[in-house]
């Protein structure tokens, strides 16, 4: 796989990365702006209007049966976070043209059609049409109360609410639910206006086509974007240092059968100049793989939970301990979930630990290559961090990591929030159904 | 080994049965660092009763899933998952209504990891103790299920549907099902559905298929006796045993599936067919490109998280269609309008062209899965068709074929409406 990059717009960047080996092709387009609770809502909302319809396929159906005519493409909303950095857009796929009857390449009619959402979206006198800014406004509120459906999930974001509660981190991709019911469709138009001239734009493209032929047929199809004073000034505040002395404590409860008990650390002054490849390892093995401490000790060994295992949202400089638990269990997990961090601290970690880690890591990183949707994800990162290296090369990094390198990351971190997601009281279960 | 070029999709399929009757599939894919290999077995959830050597034997709930957590201990002491993961394999298992999977994907030492993947699978061992310890994780388990609304508006649905065949019940059991397993009835199931005749073995990767080959009859042993026919009791008949279901939980918008049986083709051509007949029928009657779906999703009736999909295991086929809405009975009712639109009018041939055309690249984007591929491939074996043999045949399907399928299949009282919604404040 090659990859480069380059402007073809004032602040529209594409990555490129050929490869023979996929059946299909895939494009992402990416509006990078600050996570900011004032504005995340409309952020989020934006790429789901647009993807209600174009000026040549107005609605969704027709926009639909576009996409099966070209073969089944399809084209989606994507909205992410990286860091504080709010990512809004499309990703799309469309088959390779050697799969297809007539063999003429897809790519300019899938990059036009991605590219007419963005620009070309349904107006009426100028602005999006009320009616596909209200349905969609109610949908995305939808999503954002149903969050609670998934408990494991819901109490992971509740507990980044509660720690991040002064910083931007604590907004969630899809914003806040009292945000989101102030948008009406003269605000969105104007929003969306701004970001179309200010935001740097991300293309990616990962299949059989060079680099020209792809930048063509984006060059193309952007050709009429207006751009304006683009705001390069995008990036995340890192906290290195817990918020209080002791861990702040959050409880909550529902009617649930099992708890969620979550705990937040902050990666501490490794962060200053991180090294991703250590923080990947020492993730691996406190927490992450089935071969972590936390796997092998809170639930083999100890039966404390159901589920223990850490997730590092590197960019923010975050690790998160998610756990299920029975409710009575709490402090038994809490306090060896502890012991297993201030075990790394010590230094306490195997061979055989510190070697399958690695080994696990450095296999994730390289098997990455073999799905575009998560090349996607990794470039876009990359890009991000202003890095330019691939998973291949970062897998390499990872062989160097040394055992010092993660115990220094595991004296740095610091436990900033313990957030409990437990059942509800006797009395209150029996108020509670007639 | 026999191989196969599929120059429309791009791939080629050795194949073979080893003597002890194991069905081994391999796609060899040059370029890819990943490996991956699934062993899997004829024998899920569903499972429960079945004839032994003259007599009837009935198993707990559960027993099926309870196997797959324990199958990794090894008598040494050992635990393969922990083995496989030291070795930077990535090793997982699931179990379904129809089918236990083992599975692994790597990078590196795939050839030692495979060798791991088949011994430990064929290598029966558990303790009472292990077996005590186990009913507390798996209680857990279970209990987290409790929670979780998809799992509830799912087996509520397939209770109203199904009178007894063991589909309705819960892969995993309940607490008090998996309290009657033991150690005995582990090693039992084990010995009936675990024998070479009764698995698949899948690989996709950079590999030679030879070499697979070789490891396999190297680490399998011999056939064993013939495998056990699971009784599922009679026939059920096609209409749901009720019709309507609500229940209450933590859950923001109401979840909703609307299901419904059909007598499943049980094996070769017809069954693949049928699969690929069901999908293409659904697609055109409710998928993205469906007027139906494009109405109720601009009303504000449904949303993003609308789906369906066409369960076939253990002899059943059920249709599910579903996702959240504020008005399911509507959705219901809007169906059922729908169906009886195409037993009056047929279905436009320009929606049955546009959807078969579009069925290209879904499965394109099928084939980049390799898990997903080689899963594909293991029940093919199991119900014997080969998976990749579906783009022709899905284009000799006809119009007519479709139309009855929706008018016959989704008659409205062929219908249940499984509904979780918020409990009120």
């Amino acid at each position: 796989m090659e990859y480069s990059r380059t402007e073809l717009l004032p602040g529209v960047f594409l990555s490129h990365l050929r490869s023979d080996k996929f059946k299909t092709a895939c494009m992402s387009l990416t509006l990078l702006t600050q996570l900011r609770r004032e504005s995340a809502a409309m952020n989020a909302l934006i790429p789901y209007v647009l993807r209600r319809g174009t000026t040549r396929y107005g609605d969704m159906e027709a926009l639909s049966r576009r996409m099966d005519e070209l073969y089944g493409t399809a084209i989606e909303p994507v909205v992410r976070r990286v860091g504080e950095i709010q990512c809004i857009g499309f990703y799309g796929s469309f088959p390779e043209e050697a799969y297809l009857p007539g063999g003429e390449s897809l790519l300019p009619s899938a990059v036009g059609l991605m590219a007419d959402m963005l620009l070309s979206p349904k107006t009426r006198g100028g602005l999006l049409l009320p009616q596909y800014v209200d349905s969609e406004k109610e949908k995305l509120l939808e999503r954002i109360r149903s969050r609670i459906n998934d408990k494991r999930s819901y109490s992971l974001s509740r507990c980044i609410e509660e720690m991040c509660c002064f910083e931007d981190f604590a907004v969630s991709r899809l914003g806040g639910e009292e945000e989101a019911e102030n948008i009406n469709y003269k605000k969105l138009t104007r929003h969306y206006r701004e970001l179309l001239q200010t935001c740097p734009v991300e293309l990616f493209y990962c299949g059989k086509a060079g680099m020209k032929q792809v930048a063509a047929a984006f060059r193309e199809a952007l050709a009429s974007m207006p751009r304006g004073e683009i705001d390069y000034d995008l990036g995340t505040d890192i906290r290195m240092n817990a918020v209080e002395a002791q861990p702040r404590y959050v409880e909550e409860q529902m009617d649930v059968s099992q708890g969620k008990l979550v705990m937040g650390f902050r990666l501490g002054e490794c962060m200053e100049e991180p090294d991703v490849a250590a923080i990947h390892v020492f993730n691996s093995v406190y927490g992450s793989g089935s071969t972590s401490k936390l796997f092998m000790n809170v639930r083999e060994k100890l039966s404390l939970c159901y589920y223990a295992s850490s997730i590092a949202y590197i960019h923010k400089g975050l690790l998160l301990v998610a756990s299920g638990i029975e409710f009575d269990k709490f402090e038994a997990a809490r306090d060896e979930i502890f012991a297993q961090l201030e075990a790394m601290k010590q230094g306490q970690i195997t061979d055989e630990e510190f070697t399958a880690a690695k080994r696990c890591v450095a296999s994730d990183l390289r098997s990455l290559t073999d799905s575009q949707g998560e090349l996607e994800g990794f470039y876009l990162a990359q890009v991000l961090d202003g890095l330019d290296y691939g998973p291949m090369e970062l897998a390499e990094l990872v062989e160097d990591v040394t055992k010092e390198d993660i115990i220094r990351i595991a004296q740095s971190v610091e436990c900033d929030m313990i957030y409990f997601l437990r059942g509800l009281d006797e009395e209150e279960m029996d108020d509670g159904e007639p | 080994m026999e191989s196969r070029d599929y120059p429309n999709i791009g791939e080629k399929l050795y194949s073979t049965v080893l003597e002890n009757g194991l069905r081994l599939n391999v796609v060899p894919k040059a370029g890819f660092s990943t490996c991956y290999a699934v062993f899997a077995t004829n024998y899920g959830g569903a499972h429960r009763r079945f004839q032994l050597e003259g007599e009837t034997i009935d198993t707990p709930a559960g027993v099926a899933h309870f196997l797959e957590h324990k199958m990794f201990d090894l008598p040494n002491g050992d635990n393969a998952l922990n083995i496989l993961s030291a070795n930077g394999a990535d090793p997982n298992a699931f179990t379904s209504s129809g089918v236990t999977c083992y599975y692994f994907q790597c990078t590196e030492g795939f050839e030692e990891n495979l060798r791991m993947l088949l011994h430990f699978v064929s290598t029966p061992y558990f303790t009472a103790e292990t077996v005590e310890k186990e009913q507390g994780i798996i209680a857990q388990e279970i209990m987290m299920g409790e929670d979780s609304p998809d799992s509830a508006v799912y087996y509520n649905l397939m209770e109203m549907l199904y009178a007894h065949h063991p589909v309705r019940d819960k892969v995993a059991g309940t607490v008090e099902s998996i309290s009657q397993i033991t150690h005995e009835t582990l090693y039992a199931c084990h010995k009936a559905f675990y024998a070479p005749s009764n698995m698949a073995l899948c690989v996709e990767g950079d590999v030679d298929p030879a070499l697979i080959e070789r490891i396999a009859r190297e680490e399998l042993g011999e056939a064993r006796a013939p495998v056990p026919e699971a009784d599922f009791g009679e026939e059920e008949s096609l209409l749901p045993l009720q019709s309507l279901r609500r229940e209450n939980m933590e859950v923001a918008a109401p979840l909703f599936l609307i299901g419904a049986k059909l007598r499943a083709e049980q094996s070769g051509e017809a069954a693949m067919r049928q699969r690929l007949l069901a999908r293409l029928s659904l697609r055109i009657l409710c998928g993205a490109s469906s007027d139906f779906y494009s109405r109720l999703y601009a009303q504000g009736v449904l949303n993003r998280n609308f789906d369906y999909d066409i369960d076939f295991s253990a002899g059943t086929g059920t249709i599910i269609i579903g996702g959240e809405s504020q008005e399911p009975e509507q959705v219901l009712r809007e169906l059922t309008l729908e169906v009886e639109k195409v037993r009056s009018e047929g279905l436009p041939e320009a929606d049955f062209q546009q959807a078969k055309r579009a069925t290209l690249g879904s499965t394109l984007r099928a084939l980049e899965d390799f898990e997903n591929v080689c899963v594909s491939l293991a029940i093919g074996l199991f119900d014997g068709y080969c998976a990749f043999d579906s783009m022709p045949v899905l284009q000799s399907i006809s119009r007519k074929e479709c139309e009855d399928f929706i008018t016959e299949n989704l008659a409205a009282e062929r219908l249940a409406l499984s509904i979780i919604q918020a409990k009120a404040v």
